[in-house]
């Protein structure tokens, strides 16, 4: 039977790990090569790594680090951040990328989609997006907000309808990210994920909000999602992968342990 | 793995090699037109014929087969059989087929040594259909059984990819680097 993932986040900037608290206060937590190593070997089913650098002279810097880990880890690995171009895409794929995260830019320029699935192949490309609860004013049908730019930007796009239009224009897996969760360690936004989970045909991976293993499981019975990030809970190390893993088990989900 | 890699772009390249990994992504249509544009595909043919060891992964094997129910693409024919798209009424079940899944190995082979029951990990919405159950090696579960390992003579393929399969996925590939090609 397939199994459900366990996903951990690496948040890189300038070549460091960093992890961000709703998207701001990030610190430097260490080297990604050695973490996702470490993880890699705890069994964790796959990477991904967000690439949060500022300036556009120091994106090269992530194309090493990519390099460096897909040399020793042999699980696959899912790389997003300023991805506005199939040029991108390729660059990071040569470098040993399997799958390849859009976000902002495909907001702005929704073709980016279909041009990457078209090049690269429906299944590596991951359509990742950032949600945020809108008012009920807002009149959004689905309650929930695309955001860019790691949260600073709206959008007045629905959540929902976003992610229906990038399973169409050929999205292999998504994203659903909580910018309410993000951080917060106080569990996934179960409501979010269930309702896209069921509204599309692909993949869905959950994010935001992990703090402990039954959190993880929650989102697998109720939010019905296919895979979880964690990020904090890990890096941390305020839980092992094998920890999770065992827990998940033990609730009868189907875990590769 | 103790073995020399290299990327084969050309004919030259290919018929040097004592073995070959013919991995694959995306589209059999594209992949069969580059592999002509390039004359790869009657290399590999012809090394296949010489028994040349031959792992094919995913698309790489898929387009072994006789056909492909993938637009009306010409494919290798090494083995005989077709690929065929998953297709569910239950809309729970999602497609591309992604994530980590078990292999039953049906039948003992070199290359799948010490790999039964073990967890691989799978990305595809086509899966192989054999005309016969002879070249069935090992099989996985997504809603329905289908054929996850096959081979014939010196050619073996999966559906899943073992160079992204962890310890199992290097198992099997160390397998196939000591395999002379017979089974």
């Amino acid at each position: 039977m397939l199994s459900k993932r366990v996903i951990a986040c690496l948040d890189v900037r300038d070549g460091h790990l960093a992890k961000s608290v709703k998207f701001v206060d990030t610190k430097n937590i260490g080297d990604p090569v050695e973490k996702a190593k470490e993880y890699y070997l705890g069994g964790l089913d796959e990477l991904v790594f967000y690439d949060i650098t500022a300036s556009s002279e120091k994106r090269g810097i992530m194309l090493e680090v990519v390099e460096a880990v897909a040399d020793q880890v042999f699980i696959p690995l899912s790389v997003g951040g300023g991805i506005r171009s199939v040029a991108d895409a390729t660059d990071l794929r040569l470098a040993g990328a399997e799958k390849i995260n859009v976000n902002s830019a495909a907001i702005r320029r929704p073709d980016l989609i279909d041009e990457c699935a078209m090049s690269i192949g429906n299944q590596n490309v991951v359509l990742s997006m950032d949600v945020l609860k809108s008012a009920p004013s807002s009149g959004l049908p689905s309650g929930y907000e695309i955001v860019i730019d790691g949260g600073r930007t709206r959008t007045e796009k629905d959540a929902l309808a976003w992610a229906l239009e990038g399973e169409k224009r050929g999205a292999g897996e998504l994203v659903v990210n909580s910018i309410d969760a993000d951080g917060t360690k106080a569990g996934y936004e179960i409501c979010l994920t269930s309702m896209i989970s069921n509204s599309v045909r692909i993949p869905v991976i959950a994010s935001g909000g992990a703090g402990t293993p039954e959190h993880l499981s929650e989102v697998f019975s109720e939010g019905k999602a296919d895979a979880a990030l964690v990020a904090s809970m890990l890096h941390y190390g305020e839980y092992t992968i094998s920890e999770i893993k065992s827990h998940l088990s033990a609730d009868g989900h189907q875990i590769r342990v | 793995m103790g073995s020399n890699a290299y990327l084969c772009k050309d004919v030259a390249s290919l018929t040097k090699a004592q073995r070959i990994i013919f991995p694959g992504v995306g589209a059999a249509d594209s992949a069969m037109t580059s592999l002509k544009k390039s004359g790869l595909d009657n290399a590999l043919i012809e090394a296949y014929r010489q028994g040349v060891p031959i792992l094919g992964i995913c698309l790489g094997m898929q387009i072994s087969l006789s056909s492909s129910e993938e637009g009306a693409t010409v494919t290798l024919n090494m083995i005989p059989g077709s690929v065929c798209r998953f297709s569910f009424n239950k809309p729970e079940l999602k497609i591309p087929h992604m994530g980590w899944n078990t292999l039953k190995v049906l039948k003992d082979h070199p290359v799948l040594e010490n790999t039964d029951g073990e967890y691989f990990y799978f990305v595809h919405s086509y899966y192989p259909r054999l005309d016969s159950h002879v070249h069935a090696y090992g099989q996985t579960t997504y809603e329905t059984d289908f054929i996850s390992a096959l081979g014939q003579g010196n050619f073996f393929g999966t559906q899943f990819h073992p160079e992204k399969s962890a310890e199992a996925g290097l198992r099997l590939i160390g397998n196939f680097l000591s395999w002379d090609g017979k089974c």
